[in-house]
């Protein structure tokens, strides 16, 4: 069932790639993003959701990546692949990257791609979900819908465009 | 003349096809052939994807030969990941890699000049 715009994100707790649990709260904003490593999508879009995470780091927002994907099909998204991609380019990563191994995270939220990203405001009500912006092709979008959407959270508005349509490779579930 | 055989294969987990197919039928008409002529395909499962030696959504031979050679990439039901020449990854092929794998084709399909 979809999670509607405004109503209470789920709470989880998942093990980063250093086995670091994290949870979604205590920030005046959060990002959570369902993505992966084999989805071209996800990683054309992966910088553009890396520069979010550091350039609202100095406004307290939080950003969780969520891998779900089923590791025995797709290896590249196990946890061993996940954590030689943070190893090999540690700046490129300054957010946690998340092993949601059940798949009950993606499965609370209804995450349907990779990437999905959903922001919750401070507290941790579901204040946008979708894509980060318009083309996975474009960086110069710049993550242009994830930023509108933050900027609204944090003004303590109501994020004007609180919905799109997530683009991207379709969550790989367990059999 | 006998125009090249030009085939997309695809996998629907992957939303990449559609703008492949638009592209590569561009790409067929800039070259002068019918942009209808393709042979589209739907790789639904894993025997699909082994029997057609399947990498990724979408797969553009032409000639039976990939636009991009997938290299070691492993037969599997998934969106595939390409590069463009400017060196983003993209959810579907350059369109100048298209272009030269047509090219190439063409090449090994001469034209009979007009009598």
């Amino acid at each position: 069932m979809t999670l509607a715009i405004g109503s209470p994100a789920p709470a989880f707790s998942l093990p980063d790639t250093s086995g670091v649990l994290h949870a979604p709260g205590g920030a005046p904003a959060t990002v959570v993003v369902f993505t992966c490593n084999h989805c071209p999508y996800a990683l054309a879009w992966h910088e553009r959701i890396a520069d979010v995470a550091r350039d609202y780091a100095a406004q307290g927002v939080a950003v969780l990546a969520i891998n779900s994907n089923d590791a025995d099909r797709y290896p590249r998204d196990s946890a061993a692949a996940m954590q030689e991609r943070v190893a090999r380019d540690p700046a490129d990563w300054p957010m946690p990257y998340l092993h949601d191994a059940t798949q009950d995270v993606a499965r609370a939220y209804d995450a349907k791609t990779t990437p999905d990203v959903f922001v919750l405001d401070a507290a941790g009500t579901l204040a946008y979900r979708g894509a980060p912006d318009a083309d996975s092709d474009d960086p110069g979008q710049n993550a242009a819908w994830l930023r509108a959407a933050l900027d609204d959270v944090l003004a303590g508005r109501p994020v004007a465009t609180p919905q799109t349509e997530p683009v991207g490779c379709s969550i790989k579930w367990k059999a | 003349m006998s125009a090249p055989a030009v085939e997309l294969l695809f996998w629907d987990g992957c939303p990449s096809h559609p703008r492949a197919l638009a592209e590569l039928r561009a790409e067929l008409a800039a070259a002068g052939l019918d942009p209808q002529a393709v042979a589209v395909r739907e790789v639904r499962t894993d025997a699909d994807a082994e029997r057609e030696r399947f990498s990724g959504s979408p797969t553009i031979r032409v000639d039976g030969r990939d636009v991009v050679d997938p290299g070691g990439e492993p037969v599997l039901l998934t969106c595939r990941i390409y590069h463009r020449r400017d060196g983003r990854i993209s959810p579907v092929p350059d369109p100048q890699d298209v272009r030269d794998a047509l090219r190439r084709a063409l090449a090994d399909h001469p034209r009979t000049p007009p009598e």
